[in-house]
């Protein structure tokens, strides 16, 4: 009996330097890669965002004082894909993750806010959001839920 | 930061002619819309429909040049799904004038 899925790979593994652009590049072989395991248009434009926000906090903040490497895993699931990804940055302020409030809106154009989105993007698109740090490494993992097209 | 730019009535139309608005380009991208808009008209419209990935930190620039620009009006047109869509989990698309195409808004 032949069962289709068994010649697909079912996951990624992707090593990327922490610099911004790396990043961009290891985006480009990610969302090839994906689309080469068969996730949809729509879930890769999400898993796009979501991991351009991750991997350049990496970058920007354990990264800011000394180069490293960035490993990523993908791994194909029922609910969507799981994402893991690990660096030997410095730890997360408090060893936990911003709430990803977005900041309060203004009428006035000067107070207009330049940052604060990133966190509430990736809780806006991810699911089961959690982070550990385990000798000497961060450990960011969440699920990219199943989008419908 | 390649942008292009022609002036439509009373709008100086700036094309942001790469496909990335990210971290790897802000700065760049902050610079080239400052020296675009030196002379200083009252009305800016960015065209945004060869951008197809715009992520915080291009969300942030927009902001900085916006803010920049004024009392000089920024506004947004030709917004690509993925684009439209970051601006509207932000909410900062209630922020922005935003047109359909840049035709709409010179």
């Amino acid at each position: 009996m032949q069962h289709s899925g068994e010649c697909r790979p079912q996951g990624l593994r992707l090593q990327v330097p922490g610099n911004a652009l790396a990043v961009r590049r290891a985006l480009a072989l990610m969302t090839r890669g994906l689309a080469d395991i068969g996730q949809s248009a729509a879930q890769i434009e999400s898993a796009e965002m979501v991991m351009a926000e991750v991997l350049n906090n990496v970058v920007e903040h354990a990264y800011d004082s000394h180069p490293g490497l960035i490993e990523i895993h993908f791994d194909n699931d029922p609910r969507g894909m799981v994402c893991t990804v690990l660096d030997d940055g410095r730890p997360m302020p408090g060893h936990a993750l911003p709430q990803g409030h977005l900041p309060p809106t203004q009428t006035e154009l000067a107070l207009q806010p330049e940052g604060g989105f990133g966190w509430h993007l990736i809780r806006s698109l991810t699911r089961d959001l959690s982070y550990e740090r385990r000798a000497d490494r961060n450990r960011l993992s969440f699920r990219l839920p199943v989008v419908a097209g | 930061m390649q942008l292009s730019t022609e002036t439509i009535s009373d709008a100086l139309v700036v094309t942001v002619e790469e496909p990335r608005i990210d971290a790897a380009v802000a700065i760049q991208f902050k610079e080239a819309m400052r020296e675009a808009a030196a002379a200083g008209p009252a009305r800016v419209v960015l065209d945004l429909s060869r951008v197809t990935f715009l992520d915080s930190s291009g969300l942030g620039a927009v902001v900085a040049v916006m803010k920049h620009l004024a009392p000089a009006r920024l506004e947004l047109a030709g917004l690509t799904p993925a684009v439209a869509r970051v601006f509207r989990l932000t909410r900062m698309d209630s922020v922005f004038t935003i047109h359909p195409a840049p035709t709409d808004a010179a």
